[in-house]
């Protein structure tokens, strides 16, 4: 089975994220950058069904030049290759771009599966792997928080508001995972030794044959008009228990009328 | 006035208190429209969506738009917005509805702005971003504005209206049915209000250290109406289920008061709460990053202070 996983380099979770006040994109510059962690899990499925079924996991990420830090994380974990798609005129790039530019890279590669992180943790959309699935025609089996291959069939168990569904599909699809699905492995140092001789694909747009116009921040479908950081929220009262902390709540939540 | 579609959201063939507010917001934007997705139309789904407004409602009725996840939806609207030419389409900011919204947009070559908070009559989006730091306002400059709007955003206000209704067909292509649901698990612990709908949602983390240790929270939040929510610390370990877990990879909720117990905040936790309007917060350990949140922390035992405060609550209401 060939696997591409879709990876994401995002700014350090802790880091206080910015907008940049030249062209309102991300300032990506100022944070350390980290695999987006919700894409962990999707590498780390991934290694998991080769282990069980065979075949070989490509990583696969547009994005700036530091990028290849994630390529090279993922391929520490085991992935056994990267495709990495940079090139100055994406930056801006919105995900119907995002989303064009890795369909683009995916297509003609022979994958039986395309999996993803359930969202971005910049971003925050939840939309690409579903843009992907509809470009490439594929069967969307996202939300996943249990992924099951027998011989082409696909079952999984797609995250609902009250539970799950239970939703399958033939090879190839498109997967994205939660991250209740299983406890991302760390990259051994053998994993790290191993990875720096393990291939990366490095592409500009021209070498992936895309069209420029659909592409970075002068192609985005949306645009910022304006933003601002929102005032600190004034400091609330905090009171130690000092055997009537219920009842001063109480207080406190009647004079807000909520009893 | 143009049409504003408004992508009904339903549980259970009842018409979810977020289509309310959409259709609110879509009278700001021009001539509501609901648009139903799948079997179970009924007359009380109409007036509820005439209540705030719809004239029309297109209902795709079909049992088969229901088999298939997402596209069905993206396919129906998509050919609704080819019809129909409408000034935008609005849809509820759930996981669905998010990827509804993906695949329209690209069906449509339109922009598409997730989880707005507001939206302006000139069609502004307004966003809560990097956990609430940042407010943005955003437009969509390519073809049809696609906007999804997160629950609990805009007060509901009634306009009524009788609405027309008007059956719609869809074929669905190929590639729509390509994945199958074969089943529904519903694993929820009903009898409280919705967590993304409730005014009010008490939520229990690690410090509640057990499933046993939430009928404390549960009873504080049956004193109060609410719902209840968890920290993934503790879904994690199995006291309560998944689907109530609060923040990032859980729901988004934006009650107008959310009570965090035994939670410490992590920056997980606060992107899916962050935006309440009043946050109180009970924690034994006072340099607990939620602190930073609170408009009124008690520093204590959860297992003292929330009883007591139920009891407070039980008989101001007696
Ligand atoms: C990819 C990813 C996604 C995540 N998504 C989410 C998410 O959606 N939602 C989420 O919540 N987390 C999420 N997390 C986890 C998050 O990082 C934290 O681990 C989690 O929120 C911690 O839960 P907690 O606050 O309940 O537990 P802890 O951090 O352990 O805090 C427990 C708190 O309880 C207090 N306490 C203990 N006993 C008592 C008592 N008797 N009375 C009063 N207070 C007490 C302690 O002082 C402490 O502050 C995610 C993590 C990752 C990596
Ligand atoms: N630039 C990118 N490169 C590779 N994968 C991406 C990129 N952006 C998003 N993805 C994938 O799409 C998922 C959802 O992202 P989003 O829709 O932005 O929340 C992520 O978890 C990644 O798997």
């Amino acid at each position: 089975m060939k696997i591409a996983v879709c990876v994401k380099q995002v700014p350090d979770t802790w880091a206080e994220k910015q907008l940049q006040a030249a062209d309102s994109t991300l300032d990506r510059e100022s944070a350390d950058g980290v695999m987006n962690e919700l894409d962990e899990y999707a590498v780390e499925e991934a290694l998991k069904l080769v282990e069980a079924h065979g075949g070989e996991v490509v990583v696969v990420t547009m994005g700036p030049e530091r990028a290849a830090e994630t390529v090279r994380k993922a391929l520490s974990m085991g992935a056994d290759a990267g495709v990495h798609l940079v090139d100055g005129a994406l930056h801006g790039s919105d995900a119907l771009a995002t989303s064009y530019a890795l369909a683009e890279v995916l297509t003609g590669r022979g994958f039986d599966l395309v999996m993803f992180g359930s969202e971005s943790t910049d971003a925050r959309m939840s939309v690409v792997p579903a843009m992907v699935a509809e470009r490439l025609g594929l069967a969307q089996l996202t939300f996943a928080q249990k992924v099951d291959v027998a011989g082409d069939v696909v079952t999984i168990q797609r995250v609902s508001e009250t539970g799950y569904d239970t939703v399958e599909a033939s090879l190839p699809c498109v997967v994205s995972v939660v991250e209740k699905i299983n406890e991302p492995r760390y990259p051994s140092f053998k994993g790290i030794m191993a990875a720096k001789k393990k291939p990366v694909e490095t592409l500009s747009i021209a070498d992936a044959g895309l069209d420029a116009a659909r592409l970075g921040l002068s192609a985005a479908w949306t645009q910022v008009d304006d933003f601002a950081a929102r005032p600190p929220k004034a400091a609330g009262i905090v009171v130690p228990d000092e055997g009537d902390g219920g009842a001063k709540l109480a207080g406190f939540l009647s004079e807000q009328k909520f009893i | 006035m143009g049409e504003v579609l408004v992508l009904v959201e339903q549980a259970d063939g009842s018409v979810k208190k977020v289509t309310s507010e959409l259709l609110t917001l879509a009278r700001r934007l021009g001539e509501p429209s609901a648009v139903w997705v799948g079997p179970g139309f009924d007359d009380a789904a109409a007036v509820a969506l005439g209540e705030f407004g719809a004239t029309t409602i297109y209902v795709a009725g079909d049992e088969s738009l229901r088999k298939h996840p997402v596209a069905p939806v993206a396919e129906t609207l998509a050919q609704l917005v080819a019809e129909k030419a409408p000034v935008a389409v609005l849809i509820a900011s759930t996981a669905d509805g998010k990827e509804a919204a993906a695949r329209l947009a690209v069906k449509t070559n339109s922009g598409v702005i997730t989880d707005a908070v507001d939206v302006s009559a000139a069609l502004v989006a307004t966003q809560s971003v990097f956990g609430g730091s940042t407010v943005v306002h955003s437009t969509v400059t390519t073809g049809t504005p696609i906007i999804t709007v997160r629950g609990n955003s805009v007060a509901p206000e009634a306009a009524p209206a009788t609405p027309a209704r008007v059956d719609v067909t869809v074929a669905l292509s190929a590639a729509a049915t390509k994945a199958t649901v074969t089943g529904r698990t519903v694993a929820t612990k009903g009898g409280r209000p919705d967590l993304t709908e409730a005014a009010i949602v008490v939520s229990g983390g690690r410090g509640v250290g057990s499933a046993e240790g939430f009928a404390v929270i549960e009873a504080l939040a049956d004193s109060l109406g609410a719902a209840v929510g968890a920290s993934r610390a503790a879904t994690d370990a199995g006291w309560y289920p998944h689907q109530f877990q609060v923040g990032q990879t859980g729901k988004t909720v934006s009650p107008q008061l959310y009570i965090a117990n035994g939670i410490s905040g992590a920056i997980q936790h606060r992107a899916g709460m962050q935006t309440s309007k009043t946050i109180v917060v009970v924690n034994k350990d006072a340099e607990a990053p939620i602190f930073e949140l609170a408009d009124y922390g008690v520093v204590g035992d959860l297992f003292t202070v929330v009883p007591q405060l139920t009891e407070e609550i039980r008989n101001r209401a007696n």
